[in-house]
């Protein structure tokens, strides 16, 4: 049985804490926000390192250049804002200060989907995943829980290019143990079953397994896939588990269009199509509440994904 | 000094023929942009700025940016003059396959730092380089170009309130005023009003210099600016078309594509140059 247990960490404190241990590892790291430093638990690291982490004020289309220009300069920027803002307003920056010109900047874009919560509909990005992975050269991840996101952050250092790393802030459900190894491009098999694929990411993998326990009960077993990188998506694991299974599910706290479903539709349909059901935001805006009333509102939980398994003819 | 300047001089007479050359050869382009930055062009590369067309990448190196993208010819030309890359391949300018395409580039041409063509990027990147030098305590310097046109985009002026509460005193900007963007006139576009005020209300020191005095362009910027002094904006009042008084009198002289009258005015133009 899959135990729903939440991190014991918030995700904004995997962040402040990556930072606060390897800007004194490696000062080439910059870590840029735009307003956004408290909300992000990076008050104290910038008291700590008044130089590598700058609060730059609400100006996201310049930080982006800025990023860019430091990083022809030779030092590793990192920037944080909210999905939103980080992708609908400044994707020509973007395209062209950073993927264009093979800049390395990391993009850490907190707040996903619903969980910007009462933030509202203003604030909820279902669109970025598919705007970034437009973007020629860009890695498109998001980050299941606490131990992924820490695993992520310390690869980024050493990685160059354009990398968009989707995330929560508060605390994530726990999916990984300590020390479990990830690797970019590689999805990770949660749990095997030859009756149906589940493939989700961020928030919705864990109603992913929680879905999974149900139809179990019900004598029907699912693979779990845990997509955590849209791109380039692991083409191997899609095709070898649609072929298993014969059915694949999407799972996202995103649009259902251009995200998640859609890149595993374009794997699909070119190697093995099969039926698919996609389980995600139908092109609608976002509104304030609490994430379970989110959840329910926008057919995000595992009662939605068990009931769009039953839908297979 | 007088040395310094009759080289720069020189050599602004040479981006100016060379960049006609490569322009007309292609038969269309960036006529009028290109012409009012050979000078600022000509004090940076032929004074100012330390570099090494040997080694582009030389970490000692200054930065330049090209904000305003559109004048990527007369840049292709600073290059060439100066060794980054043959003279021939200016003839390659925009033909298929070449490493010369109508923005800067920096994957594409050597010597280009920043690549640059969607507008009111150019200025926030060369902000990062002055930023991560400054913090390294190194003493390399950036210079940026902006073009009047490009103050347009809200971009330019997060830009300018960054830099001035940074006080990146190694970046120099120049705003080339030439006073048209592709459409019109500033004035009837959108009026800049005051920009002198505008960039003295934002935080810098602002001069306003003839887009052509090479000497007093060159008297302002030589010196690096000590930590302690904000950054400086040079406004230089320049003409579109500057320097060749066929562009000058056009109406619009944004892009032009060359009709028979216009090929006999600007060979005129070059021959005229040439024989100075």
């Amino acid at each position: 049985m899959f135990i729903v247990e939440n991190d014991p960490i918030e995700m904004r404190k995997v962040y402040s804490k990556f930072m606060q241990e390897f800007i004194g590892k490696n000062t080439e790291i910059i870590a840029l926000e735009a307003d956004l430093m408290s909300s992000m638990s990076m008050d104290s690291v910038h008291n700590m390192y008044p130089n590598n982490v700058i609060n730059c004020g609400i100006m996201e289309s310049h930080i982006v250049g800025l990023a860019a220009g430091l990083s022809i300069a030779g030092k590793i920027p990192f920037f944080h804002t909210f999905t939103a803002f980080a992708s609908r307003r400044c994707f020509d920056q973007l395209f062209m200060s950073v993927d264009y010109q093979n800049n390395n900047v990391k993009i850490i874009a907190s707040d996903a989907g619903i969980t910007a919560v009462h933030n509202g509909g203003t604030h909820m990005s279902f669109e970025d995943m598919g705007i970034v992975r437009g973007l020629a050269h860009a890695v498109v991840l998001e980050v299941t829980d606490a131990t992924m996101f820490r695993a992520i952050l310390e690869q980024l250092v050493h990685l160059k290019g354009l990398y968009w790393v989707r995330t929560m802030r508060k605390n994530a459900v726990t999916i990984y143990q300590h020390g479990e190894k990830f690797s970019i491009g590689k999805a990770k098999i949660l749990r095997e079953g030859k009756d149906v694929t589940l493939i989700a990411n961020g928030i919705m993998v864990a109603q992913a397994m929680i879905a999974a326990d149900k139809l179990a009960t019900q004598g029907i077993n699912a693979t779990v896939i845990d997509m955590f990188t849209l791109k380039p998506i692991d083409r191997e694991a899609i095709i070898k588990y649609a072929k298993f299974t014969g059915k694949v599910v999407t799972c996202e706290n995103h649009n259902i269009h251009n995200g998640l479903g859609s890149a595993v539709a374009e794997v699909l349909v070119e190697e093995c199509p099969i039926p698919m059901r996609f389980i995600g935001i139908k092109d609608r805006y976002g509104q304030v509440g609490t994430l379970e009333f989110l959840k329910k509102e926008y057919e995000l939980t595992a009662d939605d994904i068990v009931k769009a398994v039953k839908s297979f003819p | 000094m007088k040395d310094v300047i009759a080289k720069i001089n020189d050599l602004a007479k040479q981006i100016r023929i060379s960049t006609l050359k490569e322009l007309n050869h292609l038969g269309f382009g960036h006529y009028g942009g290109s012409m009012s930055v050979v000078e600022i062009l000509a004090v940076l590369y032929g004074g100012v700025m330390k570099y090494n067309p040997q080694k582009p990448n030389w970490p000692e190196r200054d930065y330049f940016v090209m904000s305003k993208g559109h004048a990527g010819p007369a840049l292709y030309s600073t290059l060439a003059l100066k060794g980054f890359f043959p003279k021939d391949d200016l003839m390659t300018l925009n033909q298929n396959g070449t490493t010369l395409p109508s923005h800067p580039d920096r994957l594409r041409t050597k010597g280009v730092d920043v690549t640059t063509g969607s507008l009111g990027q150019g200025i926030s990147i060369a902000a990062g380089i002055a930023l991560a030098h400054k913090l390294s305590h190194r003493e390399n310097r950036v210079f940026c170009i902006i073009g009047d046109g490009e103050l347009n985009e809200g971009q330019c002026w997060e830009a300018f309130q960054f830099i001035a509460h940074h006080n990146l005193h190694n970046l120099t900007i120049f705003v080339d005023y030439n006073k048209k963007q592709l459409d019109g006139t500033l004035e009837e576009i959108i009026n800049p009003f005051n920009l002198s005020n505008k960039f003295q209300a934002f935080g810098f020191d602002s001069l306003t210099i003839k887009g052509d005095d090479t000497q007093t362009i060159y008297q302002a910027i030589k010196t690096p600016r000590k930590y302690d002094e904000r950054p400086l904006i040079v406004i230089l009042d320049s003409i579109k078309g500057q320097g060749i008084s066929y562009l000058e009198n056009m109406v619009s002289n944004h892009h032009l594509r060359l009709t028979d009258e216009a090929k006999i005015e600007l060979e005129k133009a070059i021959a005229l140059l040439e024989d100075n």
